[in-house]
């Protein structure tokens, strides 16, 4: 019900932040997690960061994810 | 990356090895999300488990729940002149009782694809003189979402912003099923996402009240199986409880700020969940203090839905009561380019998925 | 047909636009040679065998990455008439304008053509340009017909694709459709990522001097390999079964897919080849491949079986099977 994405913030200003997901980047609101920062990672779901992920977890996921050869 | 993927493979065939001695019985087990449904067929999971271990498919698939109601409203709404309909690719192919928005569509009706409900405030600015509709539709995961756009809305003084919102909680629904004796489940896989808001308490009934297992699953391969073997072995020991296999995004208390932008936009309601039929509390409404933003309220829309007789069962599907496979009209009258039943047009709908990647149809090499 | 207007998933290359030309085109026109359904036609004239076929171009937007609407119609023109196993010779170009287009961007667009058709070594010998109100066209559409000379000793088709037969890509797949379709919905891709969109017919020459027995070639345009292999697997009466690790995506395509929930396989390629070829000789094909820039990144990707028949399996990571399904219509973001 509800595909997201681990992407990593690169740059914030204000609510919004940068998050790059494969080096592809895209604007996100942090309204929901505003305590993230730069550098952090968080999980995206309709252009919305909704949790934090510790960043040596986040690469798992990624490798993870990227093993699926597609999106779930 | 041969070698990784070997690696990937031997841990898969030792979770299958384990499962298949944990579990001496017949189980049925759910999974909730139609995430993990699509997730599940993509890795070709089901024709790996042990015969006697078999998945269900549940009640977690947004767009399937949505009634003809909710379609039909927003059909009408498309079809003003002076409305710009945002959405969810998911909903554009869900039939209403008389059209779906993408029939609407090839007829002129401006209706936009949006990934964030965010992208509807640029439409709303650019567009002043038209009013902009988004269809919130969502479980857990995405409702606050919409909320944080109803107060990025307010904060931008935009006044041509409304939602049409039809979300939808997961925990409520669980207990009609487990209320259900043609519902005979073993044990859950709880949806990582909307867990990743609501975290794990909303899901402890089910081990307390129900002696119901349960886990807490991500979305890769291994993952999944993971929490299968979790559940295989809880079942084994006889040991309800609830456990965590996605915990590097479910935190024990989730994400109390997004549930607070939640409750500050909204307040449960009672809700009618297609193929199930009215569930207390077990749905989302807009407080009265953000009305200003409820297409419902604003720009009320009275539509007739005509009730369709069709043999289509998805109600039983959505409760996991039947397998796609037992309906007469699956892959026969009703297939993805021709749906009947809700089941059969999202993605993650338990029909689609079926039909899509094989089982029920065959399996490959036959 | 239940549809009973067009909607854009009939010109998807998926289900509806295989109904749409078995039940309104094939009807009408049906003969020997269009029934093939095959990327271009060869016909006999004058005891020549000639391959001819058409196409046309309305992507949007007109210019991206790696190319624009004018590259693509050349481009692809000259592709459908490569996978034929012909050598692409003598173009035709329409144009269809809108009213109030920019004089200098169809400058530009003209200019890629020459430029296109240049490497090609094809030359455009007719055109016609048409202008349309305002608003009856969306900036520019272009119609490119091409013929040329089948290569001797060459058979290309459908059926000549064995169990036996590898499935070999020439490169990175789902590039050109990622490129399109990623400004649309806010995402910003690396300078590194642009459209794949090239003529492959001085690579298929190559391949082709090299290993005459190959059996078919296909470009997986519209619907991407997936719909390529499905339209292979029922044409041929055979199965085929992709490697899942074996499938070559760039890490920025599959970054799209996951955070718009699409699948690679379905994604448009405009400077791509799927090659069937009997395993023997493989190695002899991947060498020649492997030396031409369009070509470098070529590898198996699975093989084709007597198992299955008109299906597409694919092998996951985790050991287990999928059918890849012949897609419904263009995949839409989703959020679920």
């Amino acid at each position: 019900m509800c595909l997201a994405v681990p992407a990593k913030i690169i740059d914030k200003k204000d609510q919004m932040a940068v998050v790059e997901v494969n080096s592809i980047q895209r604007q996100v609101s942090l309204m929901l997690l505003p305590e993230a920062g730069i550098g952090d990672f968080v999980l995206i779901h309709a252009g919305f960061a909704i949790q934090a992920i510790d960043e040596e977890e986040a690469t798992l996921t990624n490798q993870l994810l990227r093993e699926m050869n597609g999106s779930a | 990356m041969p070698e990784h993927n070997n690696e990937t493979k031997e841990m898969a065939q030792f979770l299958i090895r384990e499962i298949d001695r944990l579990v001496t019985k017949p189980v049925r087990l759910m999974e909730v999300c139609g995430t993990h449904t699509v997730a599940i067929f993509r890795a070709g999971i089901r024709q790996l488990l042990p015969p006697q271990v078999d998945l269900v498919s549940g009640p977690g698939c947004p767009v399937c729940v949505t009634p003809d109601e909710y379609i039909d409203k927003a059909v009408a709404y498309a079809r003003c002149e002076d409305v710009i309909l945002t959405t969810f690719g998911d909903m554009l192919r869900v039939p209403g009782s008389t059209s779906s928005l993408g029939e609407v569509k090839a007829t002129g009706a401006d209706i936009r694809v949006v990934y964030s409900p965010l992208e509807s405030l640029t439409i709303a600015a650019q567009n002043p003189h038209k009013k902009i509709i988004f269809l919130a539709v969502g479980f857990e995961t995405t409702a606050p979402t919409a909320a944080a756009t109803v107060l990025a809305t307010k904060k931008q003084n935009l006044t041509n912003l409304f939602l049409l919102s039809s979300h939808k909680i997961v925990p409520p629904a669980l207990k009609v099923l487990l209320a259900d004796p043609a519902v005979n489940i073993d044990g859950f896989l709880l949806p990582g996402h909307v867990c990743a808001i609501t975290g794990e308490r909303p899901f402890d009934f089910l081990p307390e009240t129900y002696h119901m297992p349960a886990v807490v699953a991500g979305f890769e391969p291994l993952e999944i199986l993971r929490t299968i073997y979790r559940l295989a072995r809880q079942i084994h020991d006889d040991q309800p409880t609830i456990e965590n296999e996605y915990k590097r995004i479910v935190k024990p208390d989730g994400n109390p700020a997004a549930r607070q932008i939640l409750s500050e936009v909204y307040e449960p309601t009672d809700a009618v969940w297609r193929g199930i039929g009215m569930i207390p509390d077990s749905g989302l409404r807009m407080k009265e203090q953000y009305s200003a933003f409820d297409a419902q309220v604003v720009l009320p829309m009275v539509t007739k839905t005509i009730a369709k007789k069709t043999a289509c069962r998805c109600g039983e599907v959505l409760r996991g009561i039947i397998k796609p496979t037992a309906c007469q009209l699956f892959g026969k009258a009703c297939v993805p380019e021709h749906p009947i039943g809700a089941c059969m047009v999202s993605v993650e709908g338990s029909c689609a998925a079926w039909y899509k990647y094989g089982s029920g149809r065959y399996t490959y090499g036959t | 047909m239940e549809h009973e207007k067009i909607c854009l998933a009939h010109g998807s290359g998926g289900k509806l636009s295989q109904e749409l030309v078995e039940q309104v085109i094939l009807p009408a026109f049906g003969n020997p040679l269009l029934n093939e359904l095959h990327d271009g036609a060869s016909v006999n004239m004058a005891g020549t065998n000639v391959a001819f076929t058409t196409d046309s171009y309305v992507v949007k937007p007109l210019f991206f990455a790696g190319g624009n609407i004018g590259k693509l119609a050349v481009c692809g023109t000259v592709n459908d008439l490569a996978m034929t196993g012909a050598v692409p010779r003598y173009l035709s170009v329409g144009l269809i304008l809108e009213e109030g287009f920019l004089m200098d961007d169809l400058r530009k667009i003209v200019e890629s053509m020459r430029l296109a058709a240049k490497e090609a070594n094809v030359l455009i010998v007719t055109g016609d340009t048409k202008v349309v109100n305002k608003g009856a066209a969306d900036g520019i559409f272009i119609n490119t017909a091409g013929i040329g000379d089948i290569i001797s000793g060459s058979h290309i088709s459908p059926k000549c694709v064995k169990p036996g037969c590898d499935v070999i890509v020439s490169g990175y797949i789902g590039d050109h459709a990622t490129t399109i379709m990623a400004g649309r919905h806010e995402l910003v891709l690396p300078a590194t990522l642009q459209s794949d969109c090239a003529p492959l017919n001085g690579l298929v020459q190559k391949m082709l001097k090299a290993v005459p027995q190959i059996a078919a070639l296909r470009d997986p345009t519209r619907g991407g390999v997936a719909a390529t292999l499905n339209e292979i697997a029922e044409q041929s009466k055979t199965g085929i079964l992709l490697q899942e690790n074996a499938i070559p995506v760039r890490s920025e395509v599959q970054g799209v897919c996951e955070i718009l929930g699409f699948d690679p396989l379905y994604l448009a390629n405009e400077g791509k080849m799927l090659v069937f070829v009997d395993a023997k000789y493989t190695k002899t094909l991947l060498d020649v491949m492997h030396q031409h820039p369009y070509g470098k990144d070529a590898c198996v990707i699975g093989k084709v079986t007597n198992e299955s028949i008109g299906q597409v399996g694919l092998q996951t990571n985790i050991g287990g099977i999928r059918i890849v399904d012949m897609p419904l219509g263009v995949q839409i973001p989703r959020i679920c």
